[in-house]
């Protein structure tokens, strides 16, 4: 049996795993990250549009500062958020941008003097302040109340993760490339490594470390049409889940990204609308402002997404034969500023449809994109269950978006998470021998290798490859942007048939060293277990909150429903998860529900909203001269790691 | 898009060097074509149809990522975001990209490579104070420029087309290649690396650097992000010339 002893082991080798695995071993622990791919070709590559942080250098972000960053992600997260998080990551947004900067990502910079925008379909000059020359600039996005997107032209992600990883290539950490965690390690409820298949011979090897963090990203290929890369499978969550100790929060949170290009889903950045694109319709008109006159274009994700698919349903759709969609037209942004600050976007015009965006419309539509259900961890990014696993980054429910997350949020999480997350990791390192019996680990190997050599024996069985499209296209179908009882009742009784016929894959390619078909056998029982997750945990939920919009339940229903879903799977031959909930206490929050402003709010409030927002007055009220710092400790006192801690500078207000 | 359909014949290289026994050899398959399909989208259906065993990597699926670059009809390219309907005839040869380690069949190991490049050229920001900047005050000022000129140059996906399109490289295994020189451009013309002349000389001042490349440009005719490959050699020969 090969061991591998480490302090830290990080799972994932995105930015956040990335920015995790910096942080232990500055603080002096041996740390390794496990990586499906070669770290830099990581998800977080795709990121396009950018980064949000309260730098408010640009004039069109003069005044913003951490208060309003914090409403905007409560308000986008429909209230589903944990605020404690949601602050010490507005909090913390700015110091993260600045430590990347100093790291290497050429950020864009404001230019001073008069430049033309396009805002609300018509171009517009603004003037950007003298002393602002050569800050981070910021663009426009979605639900947000200032231009708070920070963004490298049209790479962002890309920037963020080689600056990221060149940092860790410098600090010698160790990537293992081409290996897959596929078990956990743990004993008495105590989590010690991961037991690890390499891609490549098939060997599996045990890493046995104090702290473990999972760092795997999204698990958006649930879904046959995801914006997301083929690896972004939930493995990570999935052996999470499987260990029946550790819990998944909110998987029914599941976001749809308006304008993916048909048919292939990849996605065009939210930066189109941001920067002025329109949507239009097959008549060629722009439908939007009917339906949000206010933030329009910019109205949140789930939002548009979710006025995109009423219109078509209106028969609105251009008709194609793929299936309606809409236009998006980012014409009158001009070639100079699309190949500039969009070319990502022409480049996958021109491949993969053929057209040119500076003269033609792209055709587009709703999208899975993000999944805000994760491993559920405290503040620390622990798991409350399960000790020494931690979790960051889009694998983590965190909670810092509840039911929405902002564009531009989450890459910021990834490395805010990353900072605080690690510092916790090492805390961890530094207070904890690593005590776990050979046995233990010698059981989990073994249990692995069984399942392995089942696989490679069986001569009859179930395709691997027909039951995850099977899967895909139930989630594609009835686990969707719109939902109801009906198909999503459906939909987990179709899935746990293919749970059960998940238990009799057999092979064709009987292999044991690389074998993409093996691959796909071990990781499609876990994509049908966190499937169900998803879909079980939509059909219980009868409200509407944020991207999870039930037909039959419209209203968000705040009295019943302001609680985080939680998942385990203790039986293995269980059909389905177990769900419990935990419920977001009002009393303690610096922002009490309200409306996100759009349509008609037609919230059932709980009665705890507006004793709360009366103690808040008095509170402000006794606190008179008390200044937004001051208040916000009194309103919501959160523990950050010490060196978190300092206010941020902006120009014209210094640190005020 | 074109609605007709038709048969394309992939010839694709297979070889499994963790199978004993196992012979390099090309194999034939046969795809009924769809609109708007991609090598991405044949070898999937290849993968999941005919043969479950074939190896490919692609992450992104989207032209971003760089992992799926092989040689496409003689030309080394991004697979992913190579369309079917480009080749007329509809037969399409696909070979591993040269030049790296192989895995398997289609996939070669250009993260080993990439990683020892980066080590070599020291691939970040050399400044003793990048870790001790105080990241509460306003960030270091940068022209705009400047920062967009930066992004140009870091544009580069690691993908290897440049380094299986180069001569020297083929006739000179320790060759740093232009994905090595571009990384170094791209540093020297930061302004928050600290390192001197001399010290990017030691990188690459001999044959195996910038001194040792003829200048074919076998490079800038197939980096699929369009890099200015042969400005950048040339720059950074002007740089090294002037040193010692
Ligand atoms: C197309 C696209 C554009 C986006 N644009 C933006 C944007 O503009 N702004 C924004 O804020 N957000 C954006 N997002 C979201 C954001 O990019 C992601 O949420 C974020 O980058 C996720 O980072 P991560 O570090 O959590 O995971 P990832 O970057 O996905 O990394 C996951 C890592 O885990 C590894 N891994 C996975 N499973 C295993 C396993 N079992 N064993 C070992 N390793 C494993 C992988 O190899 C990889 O290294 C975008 C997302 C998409 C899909
Ligand atoms: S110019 Fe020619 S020799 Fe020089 S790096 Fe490019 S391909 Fe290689
Ligand atoms: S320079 Fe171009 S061809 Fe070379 S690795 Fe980078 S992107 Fe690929
Ligand atoms: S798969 Fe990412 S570039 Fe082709």
């Amino acid at each position: 049996m090969k061991v591998i002893y480490t302090d830290s082991l990080v799972i994932g080798g995105g930015l956040a795993g990335l920015r995790v695995a910096i942080a232990s071993m500055q603080r002096g622990f041996d740390t390794i990250v496990l990586s499906l791919v070669p770290a830099k070709r990581s998800h977080s590559a795709a990121a396009q549009g950018g980064m949000q942080a309260s730098l408010g250098a640009t004039i069109k972000g003069d005044g913003d500062d951490e208060e309003i960053h914090f409403g905007d992600t409560v308000r986008g997260s429909d209230w589903g958020c944990d605020q404690d998080v949601a602050r010490m990551f507005v909090n913390t947004a700015p110091k993260a941008i600045r430590q990347l900067s100093a790291w290497g990502v050429p950020w864009s910079r404001v230019r001073r003097g008069d430049r033309e925008v396009v805002i609300n379909g018509k171009k517009v000059t603004i003037t950007e302040k003298n002393e602002a020359h050569g800050l981070i600039t910021a663009r426009d996005f979605g639900g947000t109340k200032k231009w708070r997107t920070c963004y490298t032209s049209d790479g962002a992600g890309h920037t963020m993760l080689y600056t990221m990883d060149n940092k860790a290539i410098q600090m010698g950490i160790p990537v293992h490339e081409r290996k897959e965690a596929i078990a956990l390690i743990h004993e008495d409820g105590v989590c010690y490594g991961a037991i690890v298949r390499d891609l490549i011979t098939g060997e599996l090897m045990a890493y046995v470390a104090k702290a473990t963090t999972i760092a795997t990203g999204g698990y958006g290929r649930l879904y046959a049409i995801s914006t997301n890369a083929v690896i972004s499978e939930g493995i990570g969550n999935a052996i999470a889940l499987e260990t029946g100790i550790a819990t998944l929060g909110n998987m029914e949170a599941v976001q749809f990204h308006p304008t993916a290009i048909v048919p292939v889903g990849i996605l065009t950045t939210e930066g189109c609308r941001g920067d002025g694109g329109l949507l239009l319709d097959k008549d060629g008109y722009r439908f939007m402002p009917d339906y949000e006159p206010d933030k329009k274009e910019l109205a949140s994700r789930d939002v548009v997404s979710r006025r995109m698919t009423e219109h078509m349903r209106k028969g609105k759709g251009v008709p194609s034969r793929y299936g309606d969609h809409l236009w998006l037209d980012i014409t009158l942004l001009g070639r100079k500023h699309i190949e500039k600050n969009l070319r990502e976007v022409k480049e996958i015009c021109e491949y993969f449809l053929g057209i040119d965006p500076v003269e033609e419309l792209i055709p587009v539509r709703p999208t899975q994109h993000y999944s805000m259900g994760g491993i559920r961890t405290k503040a620390s990014g622990e798991s409350p269950t399960l000790k020494g696993l931690f979790s960051a980054g889009e694998a983590a429910c965190w909670d810092m978006h509840g039911f929405n997350r902002l564009g531009g949020n989450s890459v910021a999480e990834t490395v805010v998470a990353g900072m605080i997350v690690g510092e916790y990791v090492a805390d961890y390192c530094e207070q904890n021998p690593l005590n776990v019996s050979t046995s233990t680990i010698q059981h989990f190997m073994k249990q692995e290798e069984k399942k392995i050599s089942d696989l490679l024996v069986r001569d009859f069985g179930e395709n691997p490859f027909e039951l995850k499209a099977a899967m895909q296209k139930i989630m594609m179908d009835k686990v969707g942007i719109f939902r109801n009882g009906e198909d999503l009742e459906q939909a987990v009784e179709d899935l746990k048939v293919l749970n059960q016929r998940a238990k009799k894959i057999a092979l064709r390619n009987r292999i044991s060293s690389s074998n993409p078909e093996l691959v796909e056998a071990i990781r499609v029982p876990k994509m049908i277990k966190l499937a169900l997750c998803v879909a079980y945990g939509a059909w219980l939920r009868t409200e509407s909150r944020g991207a999870h919009s039930r037909e039959d339940y419209l209203e968000r229903n705040d009295r019943d429903w302001l609680k985080r879903t939680l998942t385990t799977w203790k039986d293995d031959s269980a059909d389905l998860p177990e769900v419990s909930y935990e419920d977001l206490d009002i009393m303690k929050m610096e922002m009490p529900p309200g409306s996100r402003g759009y349509g008609v709010d037609n919230t059932v409030h709980h009665p705890d909203t507006a004793r709360r927002e009366q103690e808040i007055e008095e509170i402000k009220k006794a606190n008179p001269g008390a200044d937004r710092f001051e208040l916000q400790q009194l309103l919501n006192p959160i523990t950050i790691p010490e060196k978190f801690k300092g206010k941020n500078e902006r120009i014209g207000r210094g640190f005020k | 898009m074109s609605d007709q359909e038709r048969i394309l014949k992939f010839q694709i290289f297979r070889y499994n060097p963790q199978k004993k026994g196992d012979k390099p050899r090309m194999v034939t398959y046969e795809v009924t074509e769809a609109p708007g399909m991609t090598i991405f989208i044949a070898l999937n259906d290849i993968r999941e149809h005919q043969d479950p065993s074939l190896q490919f990597d692609f992450v992104c699926r989207a032209g971003i990522c760089g992992s799926c670059a092989m040689v496409v009809n003689g030309q080394p390219t991004l697979a992913c975001r190579t369309l079917t309907s480009n080749y007329e005839n509809g037969e399409i040869k696909l070979l591993p990209l040269p030049g790296f380690e192989l895995i398997g069949d289609l996939s070669v190991n250009t993260g080993k490579f990439m990683r020892a490049m980066s080590e070599r050229v020291e691939s970040w920001i050399h400044d003793q104070n990048a870790d001790k900047v105080n990241f509460e005050k306003l960030e270091e000022r940068m022209d705009p420029d400047v920062a967009d000129q930066i992004y140009e140059l870091e544009r580069c996906v690691e993908c290897g087309c440049c380094v299986s399109a180069c001569a020297t490289k083929r006739m000179r295994p320790d060759f740093l290649s232009a994905v090595g020189f571009m990384r170094l451009a791209r540093f020297a013309l930061d302004p928050r690396d600290k390192r001197t002349d001399q010290e990017f000389y030691e990188i690459m001042g001999d044959d195996d650097g910038v001194f040792g490349c003829m200048t074919l440009l076998g490079c800038e005719d197939y980096c699929p992000k369009d890099l200015p490959h042969q400005t950048q050699i040339a720059y950074l020969r002007r740089k090294m010339v002037f040193v010692k």
